[in-house]
């Protein structure tokens, strides 16, 4: 008999952003229940607001919709929507939950989203999702693809929960039935183990700031009103238009910091993320319009510090012409002949005054925690900093005072969306950490009956047609469809269905299954999309084969979108449905492939990022091996003194080698470097420069970075002219005791044509060291250059310290650079001073450079992983914004300097982040691929190695022994740019053959 | 009836098969001569299913992802 574990294998989830939605699937992956709680009718934050995501602007939706469907159809995730968490009890390990969850006045398992309840409603309400821009019912979805694909009573506003018979219009127009008014407020509770809070932030409200009009003057609209008007499925379909008038804009300015580094309001932080969404829906903004837009921020400093924002800045300013305005805001007015126009009155940045007219305004609105968090933190314990957000204890990445619960995303400081992906990975790492001992315990598995062999048996195919109440049935003749279907080769067997989604009908296909033979299985109805997964499990409870199905989309793609041309429609209709059924006669069983894995993990790299993921590995419970170059652990680290947040880092780096080199499941491998790599996910075997070999199932990179030694500024020539690392010991050790001026030279090496990336951290460390010199020496006079002032997030008041305690900060132009001259025993330092425009003379003792951070000499790695670099050399990941710690090559993941410029706090969150992705590989007893994959033709390939070149995800290669191409079924994702780049026609995909298609093309 | 082109649309499964199903949800209308044949990916596309397409008396050919 096994013993009931004392931990619990589920964790809760609160918030239902990207944070929690990527925390959610990170565990539930890696062998943990979940339950995801959200306080709105679906899951999805803020980011389903957004138009475009930058630096790359992707549509913020399509990036995430396959995650909204992954996390709401996982077995192991428990969606709770309209729910709260009222109160915990209970310790790490083994909380109690309680959870109110609201009535929704409708049963998301029978509503089919159809949207005739809301076409019924009379009740029209200012719509919270389109910033109030539009209109919704009193019965809505939050937004068109949302998760669940179901409706909610907002009631506040209904008629009927005010006064029950004066309304029932949406229940009368509900085919499905399900909307129920009697639905009540429940309150349960839940066991779990640890807690993740991933509640998100609240935009600010900028109507205290009366200066910019905004409330007052129809034309100021907030950054988040302008994403909306952006957005294809906003309130004006994309069209860019001026909400008051509908005037299409020719000038439009974006105010920057409004509500952040405003220590007035109690806002002394920045918020992180304006500088960049800015200049996107400048650049954006402008793809909009067929005419030329002229687009204006209006800025303090500006703060592109991320990978490859400084590029997406540069593009703005000199391929867009975005233009950039250094400048102080006094206000924003009306233009007196009513045209709606505003005059922005600002200061130049050496004093001067100008006005400029502008069609629109958009106010960059920044980040704050919501008030009811604050409430609930205090209720649970957990601590806040002074500005309210949950900022993690130093070094910790993601936690909070109390053991058991994390934090990630916005809620522990304004952050982007990758660095919320990563803190919610690293939330689930360390979630795991406590609980792994319970891991596995509380997962659900289905069972199915064993599969009927249909190889050799004659098609029989049945075509179930779907009204869909009468999304479709209004519009499409879905009889004569059937009767159509019924004259199609091999259907045996054709009916219609009211709801073909419903439990009931579900029940009668598997009936029809059975009565009458049937081996392929063609639905008519909505989008595969979202429906083929749940109709798969039909034929899988059935007995069949689940890819012996085949979906004909004649709602969104027909009926939806041919309202008023019912005859067309169904011709339409009747064509899907031919191709549907030509396909599945061709259609076979694929079966699932399994392949044995290794579950020992190697970590390369063994700085504190390397180190914090094989901690957080073995604590896991994982074997870990500990690669690094050097005869010692610690990397960079070795070479700094204060965090931050003014933390002993040698002491923290003493106590974390202790611990690693301690552990007993993590080996240690110093002096040691990769000298080959073999093999895929699962099942590599790498070989060390000592001659050592390791089989290992997953590979995480952290090669870490270095300092850029500079050639400017008489560096090398001139010892009193030091980096920031030098400079760090020198501090440490006293040495500046004697130095009157000191000088801070920032960007060297950064921004620059040969690295034209921010390195990030070096304004907050020379800020940090500014201030550490003041306190030894207030007398000393401290000089920082600089071009922009890049203290992110609560960095920020290190920048008002430093100012207030006398730091003098001089912006210089980039092409007016400061000028490093050898003089006797001190070094002059001339800049021409921003607001004077003079020169100035520095007489300095010391001259501190804050240089670049440079990758480390990643490209043999790269070869030996197929993993990417980008231009710079740092490793570049699959995604950039929703994947920041993965590769497109299964099993290899990465973190730390190896990734990009960061500091010791985001190293180490993202550490454990790529620890919890590995884990989700880890977790599992062998590796399962779904089998829809390439095939060879070993008979008609020529073994030219074309499909080597094109795939895109290094599965597949050109056996040179045998000269034909060979598939590794474990990392193909059967996209079929081998197929189509086949010359000899040798290549073939499972589940979407050639012939498939081509029967589809002939059925036409 | 009138005559009325066929066009026969190859559609990535994870963006433009996606974008036409929001264009559903939407409920914005469009003229109803496209048929679609849903792909895994846009690199999934052979030459010759287009040619195929033509030869099979389509009267136009529309690939997106």
């Amino acid at each position: 008999m096994t013993k009931k574990p004392d931990k619990v294998g589920a964790v809760l989830v609160l918030g239902s952003g990207i944070a929690g939605i990527q925390a959610s699937l990170d565990l539930a992956e890696s062998g943990y229940y979940v339950y995801l709680v959200e306080k709105k009718p679906a899951i999805g934050g803020v980011m389903p607001m957004l138009d475009k995501t930058f630096p790359t602007n992707d549509c913020s939706m399509c990036i995430l919709s396959p995650k909204l469907v992954e996390c709401g159809r996982h077995l192991n995730i428990e969606t709770m929507t309209n729910s709260e968490l009222v109160d915990l009890k209970g310790d790490p390990g083994n909380f109690t939950a309680t959870i109110l969850k609201k009535a929704r006045y409708v049963d998301p398992e029978k509503c089919t989203g159809c949207g005739s309840c809301a076409e019924a409603c009379p009740v029209k309400v200012r719509d919270e999702f389109n910033q109030n821009l539009g209109l919704r019912k009193a019965i809505y979805k939050l937004y068109a693809q949302a998760y669940p694909n179901a409706y909610a009573i907002d009631p506040k506003r209904c008629l009927n929960l005010k006064k029950p018979d004066s309304c029932g219009k949406c229940v009368e127009a509900c085919q499905a039935n399900a909307i129920d008014h009697s639905m009540q407020n429940e309150t349960v509770e839940l066991n779990v183990g640890s807690v993740i809070l991933a509640p998100g932030f609240d935009a600010f409200q900028p109507q205290e700031l009366f200066y910019y009009g905004y409330g007052k003057l129809r034309n100021v609209l907030t950054s988040l009103e302008f994403e909306r008007i952006l957005s294809a499925s906003g309130p004006f379909g994309g069209h860019l238009v001026r909400p008051s008038d509908k005037k299409e804009p020719r000038k439009i300015a974006w105010i920057q910091c409004v509500g952040s580094r405003n220590c007035r309001l109690e806002h002394g932080y920045c918020s992180s993320v304006c500088c960049m969404y800015a200049i996107k829906e400048a650049v954006i903004a402008k793809e909009h319009t067929p005419y030329e837009l002229d687009t204006a921020v209006f800025f303090m400093d500006m703060r592109t510090y991320g990978k490859e924002f400084e590029k997406y800045y540069d593009r703005a300013r000199y391929e867009h012409g975005v233009r950039f305005i250094r400048s102080r805001i006094y206000e924003v007015t009306e233009a007196t002949d009513g045209s709606g126009n505003l005059n922005i009155r600002y200061a130049n940045e050496d004093g001067s005054i100008s006005t400029e007219e502008f069609d629109l305004v958009v106010l960059s609105i920044g980040l704050e925690p919501s008030g009811d968090m604050v409430e609930l933190a205090s209720k649970l314990g957990v601590d806040l900093n002074r500005f309210n957000f949950a900022e993690p204890p130093s070094l910790t990445g993601v936690g909070t005072n109390r053991p058991g619960i994390y934090v990630a995303g916005a809620f522990s400081g304004p952050r982007d969306i990758p660095e919320t992906v990563m803190q919610a990975s690293a939330a689930a790492a360390d979630s795991s950490v406590i609980l792994s001992g319970a891991r596995g315990t509380l997962v659900k598995k289905k069972e199915y009956p064993p599969e009927k062999d249909v190889a050799g048996e004659i098609i029989r195919t049945g075509v179930f047609v779907c009204h869909c109440g009468i999304n479709i049935g209004s519009v499409v003749r879905v009889p004569e469809v059937v009767e159509f279907a019924r004259t199609l080769p091999g259907v045996v067997y054709a009916d219609e269905k009211l709801y073909a989604c419903s439990q009931d009908t579900a029940g009668q296909i598997k009936e029809a299954i059975e009565k009458y033979g049937l081996n392929r299985i063609v639905v008519a109805s909505c989008s595969p999309r979202t429906h083929e997964p749940m109709f798969q499990e039909t034929l899988k409870e059935a007995g069949l084969n689940p890819n012996l199905f085949e979906m004909a989309n004649i709602r969104d793609q027909c009926s939806w979108v041919h309202q008023s041309e019912p005859e067309k429609a169904t011709e339409k209709a009747k064509d899907l449905v031919k191709m549907a059924v030509y396909k599945a006669a061709l259609l076979e069983p694929i079966q699932g492939i399994s392949l044995g894995m290794n579950h020992d993990a190697l970590v390369i790299g063994g700085g504190v990022s390397g180190m914090n993921a094989a901690l957080n590995m073995a604590d896991q419970g994982y074997q870990v091996y500990l690669v690094e170059k050097s005869d010692r652990l610690g990397g960079i680290a070795n070479r700094i003194r204060f965090g931050m947040k003014g933390e002993d880092v040698q002491a923290y780096l003493a106590d974390l080698t202790s611990r690693v080199k301690s552990n007993e499941r993590i080996k240690v491998r110093t002096g040691a470097e990769i000298a080959e790599v073999h093999g895929f996910v699962g099942n590599f075997v790498t070989k060390l420069s000592t001659g050592e070999e390791i089989q290992h199932g997953v590979t995480i990179i952290a090669t870490g970075g270095d300092e850029y030694k500079p050639k400017e500024y008489l560096y090398g020539q001139n010892d009193r002219v030091k980096t920031l690392l030098e400079l760090e010991s020198d501090l440490a050790e006293g040495r500046l005791a004697g130095a009157r001026n000191i000088v801070f030279i920032q960007c060297v090496g950064s921004r620059e044509p040969d690295r034209p990336y921010c390195s990030r951290i070096c304004c907050t460390k020379s800020i940090k060291q500014a201030l550490k010199i003041k306190e030894a020496n207030p007398d000393a006079n401290v000089f920082i250059l600089y071009r922009d002032i890049r203290t992110y997030g609560f960095y920020e008041e290190l920048y008002t310290e430093a100012r207030r305690k006398g730091v003098i900060f001089i912006r210089y132009a980039v092409d007016n650079k400061p000028v490093v001259e050898a003089g006797g025993d001190k070094v002059k330092v001339t800049v021409t001073d921003h607001v004077l425009g003079v020169p100035v003379v520095i007489d300095a003792d010391v001259v501190g450079l804050a240089a670049a951070i440079v990758p480390a000499e990643n490209s043999q790695l790269s070869k030996f992983f197929k993993v990417p670099l980008n231009q710079e050399g740092f490793f570049l990941e699959a995604h950039l914004k929703l994947r920041p710690v993965d590769f497109g090559t299964d099993g290899v993941f990465m973190c730390g300097l190896a990734h990009g410029p960061k500091n010791l706090e985001e190293n180490i969150a993202q550490a454990k982040a790529a620890v919890a992705r590995a884990c989700t590989v880890l977790a599992k007893e062998s590796i399962a691929v779904e089998g829809k994959c390439a095939v060879v033709n070993k008979k008609k390939c020529a073994g030219c190695g074309v499909c080597e070149s094109v795939c895109p995800a290094k599965a597949i290669a050109v056996d040179q022994a045998e000269k034909v191409a060979v598939v590794n079924e474990a990392l193909c994702k059967g996209c079929g740019a081998c197929s189509s780049s086949c010359r000899c026609g040798a290549l073939n995909i499972k589940g979407c053959t050639n012939e498939q298609i081509m029967a589809m093309i002939g059925a036409i | 009836m009138e005559w009325e082109p066929k066009i026969v649309a190859f559609l990535c499964n994870w963006c433009s098969y996606a974008g036409a199903d929001l264009a559903g949800v939407s409920r914005i209308q469009y003229p109803p001569n496209i048929r679609v044949v849903r792909i895994p990916c846009s690199g999934r596309i052979n030459p010759l299913f287009i040619m195929s397409a033509i030869k099979n008396g389509a009267d136009g050919v529309l690939t997106s992802g």
